[in-house]
């Protein structure tokens, strides 16, 4: 039944090795690149439909399956294994299906341009990466595609690595990416010796669930496991202390920061948590630190927000916030509603990066026939761009509205069950819910700053260029319709109970995550859990805030744009160091690449060269010194050498003699 | 006719040395042609060894062969005794698999005097082959000195600038560790008569294994073991030979010298240091679990702040080789498999890294880094490969680094080195920065270099040099099974005997304890 | 009676002369001949104990040191013939090469 499963992840590797192999030499033609990888995708896509309708009717809903022994040493045993489970289901879904309309997108986007099949290639490699990592029935095959995925974001961060600041970008994103797996490897080490000790040797997840109990709620072995794992998820999901990368991962091309740094693998952190749902619910100390972690990086990434001017930017920082609410859900034990979120934003913010990615693609094109040297990126030289793109325009005002949480799109769903979880879970405070109001509203504030700076209010592109913004073509706009109306119907899944729905993504996730909700005894308190009110009250309030954040931003760019300027000069240190993102990087610098590099530095001048290779040295030296006295007795006259054996000679015969 | 199977592969790059002797000095293709005839034969004669099915399912010694050599008197005897089991099987296919690669790879790149070059380097594979399928001590310890002198030779001959300097550091590092072994062989002998072992068995390991050397002689007798292999791996503080040699070396002396003579160092801990000394590898376990957390993180640290790109690889191999250690020191099967692989792991990527440093060397004579950037422009093919052998040097799942980095990992930290692991685990994260690092500089950015500008992309026979190196870099990352099927019985019964005698010291240690308790309370 | 005593004086006696004509002489032929006179004297001393000794090992050993004589003079005289063609001497005191 399920034992097709592998077919899912083949197809966009077969893709990628076509591409990779023939695609220079022997395909050439950008048309056939671009339909063998968005083909590779959308086949992918096929078959995720077909499984996940057949798992939707399957009363059994958890399926692995095993192609091959990977690891056979002892009692370390990894499998080729694939898990089916509604988790998994869900995301495959969500991969090939937004991954193949990023794919389409991707044709015209980079029409033209040098390594177009290298691209093409490297992208269908990531989503073959990712459906690993979400498939994936044990840690190490997750692991796969966990570093998979940072590979090829590196190589597509990296795309124009002419560029000096590209290079250093993707350098810097896989290292971070590194230091989070530090952490993920040493969870898994930890799992699977603690595990192990019990007598269950396995990294599968199956049984890691079913045995996730032995080692005892609350216990210091699997709080510092998921500590590690979490660690593992800052570093792949951009959280604070890791999330440095993601800003900087905006020198990839647009789709890759829709794809990747938006849609799925920055995701792979909340897949993961939970994935591993039972062992995260076994602790409440890590819970409590993923919900605040994830709290402050939303709060603190909006506010980096407000004063970005590249509009890539913008929505890397509202990606961090967006991730920041994932964590936040998920620390406070509302696992169904980080997921619902995780895919109502790839939705929404798939669409918003696909629609940046159109408009500097048409600005870029004007800048290119204007010979102008403008930045195509910045805001500052957009505005009032509705009229010339009508459906970019469209499908990235709904998106802003579905990120703000206007009621009837998508976003209201996902993030009024996490702002209610966050008040009424069990696992929730008044604090954290704070706190996610607030960054609901900022997020709002910025998001349609960002919108009414590049589409509304006077155009401010270059004279030359001005007339040269046109509208993309259909491969681009499709996609953005699509997302956009997934934006608009997709919340549609989880319409909660209070609102006359029946939430069926709850139902649907149900067998991955009630278990552990059941039996750690995760869930809204009962006193709330009937208090329609309070529901009702806490909805109001939220709506509020986010109209609130609109309105000002109407207010300050749209009515009077005159007074951002004035604040910013008002207040030029705040303005200052929120533009320059608090000086994070900065810090970074010092305390870890330049110490390292110094103690490096020190390390080998000092240790290597003077202490060991002086020892070294010197004993050789010494005997030098020694050999070099002696040699003077060598004259090099074969008759002194004959004196002096036969003087040894009549020595040793005369000790003999008178011993 | 595979009675004979490991002489013959032993023995054949000897004749062949006599041959190219034999041939004129001007005749260069002739004698690369025949060089490369010969390494491929031994290859073809080694691949039944790793086919057979002989390793699947037992520990003991295949392919065997026996014959007295030297005895002198009552006094010392000595037998040419050879076989191969799962620990060195895939060390020997290692070394017939490198070999003609490195040859191909030297086609263009020796100028003076290539039947020399050659000759050596056929020389040079009778003793590292001879080295892994010893089964007789003092066989062992010919050959071991037999590799020293074609390197010495091949990096002082052959070499860069500062080539006199880096051949003699080289000779005199490892000539003081063998020299410490071979006293310590010797009192192994003399001792194993004295404890009734048959003189006709030589220096047999196999009748070594079986001793009973007292804990104190153990320790003396380990540290002189140990000492010698730890400057051959090369562990922290004895590493400062292998960036000089690494440096100076031809290519084709740095890929051998990383691929396979690095190894010995570690084969002999496995082979030698730790079964014939089972109690003082436990007592010395912490210090060079140490030594090797130390390696791992202090060799990466130093190639991060390399501006020459051999020099960089070279300590990368002081941190891999450090991962080895730890591997094999964690005494359980996770570890030792993950140590073993490593090696292999090593062997062909770092092997890999050399080459292709080569290849930018021939081109540019230069390995500063500085003096490059930008080369994916220029050369695409080369670039996807470099790229690819990064990866695998970093330890990127899917390729083979991982596997053998994974393994050892988990196996150290389930054995009782937690914290060694914890820090070795940094290891993971530095391997990427300075790697990377390189990789940028080198192939990243605009071309600034006018040097640079028309750089040839890789030619045919160099993608053939590479090609294979590929091959096994996914292999061993998608199906590393095969080899782990064939080293996994030895590995086992060796951790059971050592374990069990470690257990019984530890038993009459407490035993003892609780005498003197005793005593002192009455 | 001449006894066993004056065949050893007078091998003393020789070995003694050689050795000095070794140590002293400058021409590298003469230092050769003086060589073959120690030998000659050593053989001498065989010959004599032998014959005392009543045993023929001596003798035999007198055979083996007369063939390696033949053969290292004729070796000698080559290395001097080859020497003096590239030194045009045969002074042994110029023969100091081997002090680098």
């Amino acid at each position: 039944m399920y034992d097709k499963l592998w077919l899912i992840p083949l197809f966009p590797l077969i893709g990628s090795i076509i591409n990779g192999l023939l695609g220079k030499r022997f395909i050439r033609n950008e048309k056939v690149i671009g339909a063998i990888g968005t083909g590779a995708v959308f086949l992918s896509f096929l078959v995720s439909c077909k499984y996940f309708f057949q798992l939707l009717g399957d009363p059994v809903k958890t399926h692995q399956n095993v192609i091959a022994s990977w690891m056979s040493v002892g009692k370390l045993q990894v499998d080729w294994g694939f898990l089916l489970d509604p988790l998994s289901a869900l995301m495959i879904m969500v991969v090939c299906g937004v991954g193949s309309l990023i794919h389409l997108y991707s044709i015209g986007y980079m029409h033209g341009e040098e390594g177009f099949y290298r691209y093409f290639s490297y992208l269908n490699l990531f989503v073959f990466a990712m459906l690993m990592l979400v498939l994936g029935n044990n840690a190490l095959v997750m692991f796969i595609g966990w570093e998979g995925v940072g590979l090829c974001s590196y190589l597509l961060i990296g795309y124009y690595f002419e560029k000096k600041s590209a290079g250093d970008a993707a350098k810097k994103a896989f290292i971070v990416n590194r230091v989070g797996d530090f952490g993920f490897l040493l969870g898994l080490f930890t799992i699977f010796w603690a595990l192990g000790s019990n007598g269950v040797w396995t990294l599968n997840f199956v049984e890691i669930a079913e045995n996730g109990h032995l080692l005892g709620f609350g216990g210091a072995v699997v709080t510092t496991a998921t500590l590690c794992f979490f660690l593992g998820a800052t570093g792949k999901s951009a959280q604070i202390p890791l999330y440095t990368w993601l800003p900087d991962a905006m020198e990839g091309p647009t789709p890759v920061s829709a794809l990747i740094h938006a849609a799925t693998m920055v995701t792979a952190g909340v897949y993961m948590i939970g994935r591993m749902n039972v062992l995260f619910a076994m602790s409440p100390v890590t819970m409590g630190v993923v919900a605040l972690i994830g709290a402050f990086t939303a709060i603190f990434a909006a506010s980096i927000g407000f004063a970005q001017n590249d509009i890539k930017r913008v929505l890397a920082y509202s990606t961090v916030s967006q991730l920041g609410y994932m964590f936040m859900a998920m620390g406070v034990g509302a696992f169904t509603a980080g997921i619902f979120h995780l895919m109502t934003h790839a939705f929404f913010k798939a669409c918003l990066f696909l629609g940046s990615g159109s408009v500097i693609h048409a600005m870029h094109h004007a800048m290119h026939h204007a010979h102008l040297d403008d930045d195509p990126q910045d805001m500052r030289n957009m505005g009032g761009l509705r009229k010339r793109m009508p459906v970019t325009w469209a499908t990235f005002g709904i998106s802003c509205l579905a990120i703000a949480g206007i009621p009837g799109l998508a976003g209201f769903f996902s993030k009024d069950e996490i702002l209610w979880w966050t008040f009424g879970s069990s696992h929730g405070s008044i604090f954290v819910w704070v706190i996610g109001a607030i960054a609901a509203g900022m997020t709002a504030f910025y998001m349609f700053r960002c919108l009414f700076m590049t589409f509304h209010g006077e155009q401010r592109t270059h004279v030359k260029a001005k007339d040269h913004v046109h509208e993309s073509p259909w491969v681009i706009t499709l996609p953005l319709v699509v997302l956009a109306f997934l934006a608009v119907v997709g919340g549609y899944v989880g319409v909660p109970a209070v609102l006359g729905g029946s939430n069926h993504i709850h139902h649907f996730l149900e067998p991955v995550f009630g278990h552990a909700q059941e039996v750690y005894r995760i869930g809204i308190k009962e006193a709330l859990e009937h208090n329609h009110a309070i529901e009702y009250g806490l909805m109001a309030v939220s709506i509020a805030i986010a109209l609130i954040g609109i309105g000002l931003a109407t207010m300050l760019y749209l009515k009077r744009p005159e007074l951002p300027a004035l604040f910013t000069r008002r207040f030029a240190r705040l303005h200052r160091a929120v533009f320059n993102k608090w000086y994070i990087d900065e810090l970074y610098d010092a305390m870890f690449v330049n110490t390292i590099k110094q103690f490096s530095l020190l390390c080998w001048r000092f240790f290597d060269v003077k202490i060991v290779d002086g020892i070294v040295n010197g004993t050789g030296k010494v005997v030098s010194a020694i050999s070099a006295g002696l040699r003077h007795t060598q004259t090099g006259l074969f008759q002194n050498y004959a004196l002096a054996m036969v003087f040894g000679t009549v020595v040793i015969v005369a000790i003999f003699i008178f011993n | 006719m595979t009675d004979h199977l490991l002489s013959m592969m032993t023995f054949l790059p000897l004749v062949g040395m006599l041959i190219v002797l034999f041939l004129p000095r001007e005749a260069d293709r002739l004698i690369k042609s025949v060089t490369l005839i010969v390494t491929l034969l031994v290859f073809l004669i080694s691949l039944p060894l790793a086919f057979s099915n002989a390793f699947l399912n037992s520990s003991a010694m295949h392919f065997t062969e026996f014959a007295e050599w030297i005895s002198v008197g009552k006094y010392f005897k000595m037998n040419y005794h050879v076989g191969v089991d799962g620990i060195s099987l895939w060390l020997v296919m290692l070394t017939t698999f490198i070999m003609p690669i490195t040859v191909l790879s030297t086609w263009h790149a020796v100028e003076k005097n290539t039947k020399g070059f050659m000759a050596l380097l056929l020389l040079l594979q009778t003793g590292m082959l001879g080295a892994f399928i010893s089964l007789d001590l003092f066989l062992f310890y010919i050959f071991w000195e037999l590799m020293l002198i074609p390197m010495y030779f091949l990096i002082g001959i052959w070499g860069g600038k500062n080539r006199i300097y880096a051949a003699v550091k080289f000779f005199i590092y490892t000539a003081v560790g063998s020299l410490l072994m071979l006293v310590a062989i010797i009192y192994v002998y003399y001792h194993a008569l004295q404890s009734g072992m048959p003189f006709e068995s030589g220096f047999g390991i196999a009748h070594f294994y079986q001793m009973d050397i007292p804990v104190q002689a153990q320790m003396w007798l380990f540290a002189a073991f140990a000492f010698s292999f730890a400057i051959k791996v090369p562990m922290f503080p004895v590493h400062t030979w292998l960036p000089d040699a690494h440096t100076e070396a031809p290519t084709a002396g740095s890929v051998i010298l990383a691929a396979i003579l690095l190894k010995m160092g570690t084969y002999g801990y496995v082979r030698f240091a730790i079964p014939l000394f089972p109690v003082a590898t436990m007592k010395f376990t912490p210090l060079l679990a140490t030594l090797a957390v130390i390696g791992i993180i202090y060799g990466a640290l130093v190639a991060m702040v390399q501006d020459d790109v051999k020099k960089l690889v070279a300590y990368s191999s002081v941190s891999h080789l450090g991962f080895v250690m730890l591997g094999i020191f964690a005494m359980n099967l996770q570890g030792m498999a993950g140590g073993m692989l490593q090696m292999i792991n090593h062997g062909i990527s770092t092997g890999a890294l050399f080459l292709i440093v080569g290849f930018i060397y021939e081109r540019r004579h230069t390995r500063l880094i500085a003096d490059f950037g930008g080369l994916s422009k220029v050369m695409p093919v080369f670039a996807t490969i470099f790229l690819i052998v990064t990866f695998s040097s970093i330890g990127l799942p899917g390729t083979n680094g991982f596997v053998g980095e994974f393994l050892v990992l988990i196996g150290a930290f389930e054995s009782g080195l937690r914290w060694y692991t914890v820090f070795a685990t940094t290891g993971v994260i530095l391997a990427a920065v300075y790697m990377l690092w390189m990789f940028q500089r080198v192939m990243m950015g605009k071309v600034t270099n006018p040097a640079n500008e028309n750089l040839k992309d890789l030619s045919a026979r160099e993608v053939v040099v590479m090609l294979p190196l590929l091959v096994f870099i996914f292999w061993i990352g998608f199906y590393p099974n095969v080899l782990f099927d064939k080293m996994n019985p030895s590995l086992e019964n060796l951790i059971e005997q050592v374990k069990g005698k470690q257990q019984i010291a530890l038993m009459a240690e407490q035993q003892a304890d609780a005498v003197t308790l005793l005593t002192v309370n009455e | 009676m001449i006894g066993v005593y004056h065949y050893m004086t007078v091998a003393a006696i020789l070995f003694a002369m050689g050795t000095y004509g070794v140590l002293t002489r400058r021409n590298a032929i003469v230092i050769f001949m003086c060589v073959e006179l120690m030998l000659n004297s050593v053989n001498l001393t065989f010959i004599s104990l032998s014959r005392h000794l009543q045993s023929m090992d001596g003798q035999i050993f007198v055979f083996f040191v007369m063939s390696v004589a033949a053969a290292e003079a004729a070796v000698g005289l080559a290395l001097m013939i080859t020497f003096f063609r590239n030194r045009e001497t045969i002074d042994v005191d110029q023969i100091n090469m081997l002090k680098l």
